[in-house]
């Protein structure tokens, strides 16, 4: 259900995006970049209009950018901490979101270990507009749509130019390495969404047992020999092991990941010149990335978690902005 | 009329349809000229003067009433750049994207801020450009220049400065260019 742009319309899937529903995304985030600059980093936007952020699954960087970016646009925000909440009551999904509803939300920032959870949300609510922010290892749309922007601003001003109104050219013919746990990953599955609708190939590598088991018909190439991709890629995103999914039991070893597929110093130093590293964070250093490579200034993680807001108001405004030609103003 | 407003204002996907040629560049830039003239007569001088000219239809004016300026009075006054999309009050009632940079030349507290747009319709951007001005400082004063004033005002704002006063009937459009102004009418193909 492909809608294009995003306004007016629930964010459950990158799928739900064509190329140019992304780049206006990615457009109207450097506008709110703009606003991030201000002595007074605060827009009247979405004044009156209430979100609630609901993470059903521990967040720290996530949660703390969409509420934010929902305060820079001067909307309300209302924060479920489930632990505290009815929830452990035993209050179910739909009902708690019933009660959000029936409090006259308009957006729902939903975070859910169950893939699909938003979608289902989405259905019941009427008037709610839905951000998926995570739901267990299917979809998590806007780390796709921020690791596209830095990406973008990242490639546009090494070739000395400005990346707004750069539309989506930059990634035609890109080569994306996607290193790491696929098989868990809701990042991964954004990403190469994102990536292909953009213009880019992905490759993906990772310990057998650690690649997805549907991975046919992805838009993507199986790399063996890590050492090879790395020095063609343009960019390599960077997986986290998840452990909390039980990464670790699909590989003999954390160390013996970090050996096979980790980005170390060599491995780094054999980069392409100009190529970049991205990680959705958080980072466990040592194991995915050596330290010294996350500090490295080809490693775009901070920039990342940055534009995390910027792309996130964007997000937001579009989402609760009209979709139907109104009357001229 | 900016291409934005255009492309939001119903019917969509119509074409702007010109029935009446306004001023032509001539006139134009002589209407610009005189706006210059009042600009500098008004603030006694350039002092503290800054022009900001509105996304998208006002940025050419701003610009072109700088260089006019600098020829007048021997030195440019500071001009910028401001999308109000962020501050407009129809959110939720149509389209309303941002189309271009906000580029504010420094803090506004203490300038006389001239704020610049090609057509002064219903006001309202104005009174989204006054509330986005409000977060750059405290200007000690704000006034309005604009090519064009075709009435329809829907909230109590009166212009400084005008190059025409040009009566429209309300679905008429006003186009402004550097190349001249004319009246028309949406069409659909």
């Amino acid at each position: 259900m492909s809608v294009a742009s995003l306004s007016g319309q629930h964010l459950l899937s990158i799928e739900d995006l064509d190329a140019e529903g992304i780049e206006e995304i990615l457009e109207v985030a450097e506008a709110f970049g703009e606003v991030e600059k201000r002595s007074v980093r605060k827009v009247p936007t979405l004044k009156g209009k209430v979100v609630a952020s609901l993470f059903f699954e521990e967040s720290t960087r996530t949660r703390l950018s969409f509420e934010t970016a929902a305060k820079r646009l001067s909307a309300d925000v209302l924060s479920l901490a489930v632990a505290s909440s009815s929830v452990k009551k035993g209050e179910s999904l739909r009902d708690t979101v019933e009660t959000i509803e029936a409090m006259g939300i308009d957006a729902v920032v939903l975070r859910h270990s169950s893939a699909g959870a938003p979608e289902q949300v989405a259905r019941w609510v009427e008037r709610a507009r839905v951000i998926n922010a995570g739901d267990g290892s299917h979809q998590h749309p806007t780390q796709a749509l921020i690791d596209l922007f830095t990406l973008r601003q990242a490639l546009a001003s090494a070739q000395g130019r400005s990346s707004e109104g750069s539309g989506l050219s930059i990634f035609d013919g890109l080569e994306i390495l996607i290193i790491g746990d696929i098989r868990h990953s809701r990042v991964a599955r954004s990403q190469i969404q994102a990536y292909t609708t953009a213009g880019a190939t992905v490759s993906v590598a990772a310990p057998g047992t650690l690649l997805p088991t549907d991975l046919e018909g992805w838009p993507v190439k199986v790399v063996d020999d890590v050492d090879e991709a790395v020095r063609h890629a343009d960019v390599v995103s960077l997986l986290r092991m998840q452990e909390e999914r039980g990464s670790g039991s699909f590989v003999p070893s954390l160390h013996e990941f970090t050996m096979t597929h980790g980005m170390s110093e060599a491995r780094a130093a054999n980069l392409k010149p100009g190529a970049l590293m991205t990680h959705p964070g958080p980072m466990v250093r040592g194991i995915e990335i050596a330290s010294r490579v996350a500090d490295d200034p080809r490693c775009l993680v901070r920039q990342q978690v940055a534009n995390g807001v910027p792309v996130r108001m964007a997000v937001l405004f579009l989402a609760l902005s009209s979709s139907s030609g109104g009357e001229d103003g | 009329m900016a291409d934005r407003e255009r492309r939001h204002t119903r019917p969509l996907g119509s074409v702007f349809v010109p029935h009446a040629d306004v001023l032509n560049a001539d006139d134009l830039s002589r209407a610009i000229l005189r706006m210059a003239h009042e600009i500098v007569e008004r603030n006694r001088g350039l002092k503290n003067v800054v022009l900001i000219g509105l996304q998208t239809g006002g940025v050419a004016i701003a610009e072109r009433l700088g260089e006019l300026l600098l020829e007048i009075e021997g030195n440019a006054p500071p001009v910028g750049s401001l999308d109000v999309a962020f501050y407009r009050d129809d959110i939720g009632l149509r389209p309303v994207l941002p189309e271009a940079t906000t580029d504010i030349p420094g803090d506004l507290t203490g300038k006389i801020v001239i704020l610049v747009d090609d057509v002064l319709f219903t006001g309202r951007t104005i009174r989204a450009a006054l509330n986005a001005l409000g977060d750059f400082g405290r200007a000690a004063q704000i006034q309005l220049a604009v090519v064009v004033d075709r009435g329809h005002r829907e909230l109590p704002l009166r212009p400084d400065f005008v190059g025409k006063n040009l009566p429209t009937a309300r679905d008429e459009l006003v186009d402004v260019t550097l190349d001249g102004v004319t009246l028309g009418r949406l069409e659909s193909l």
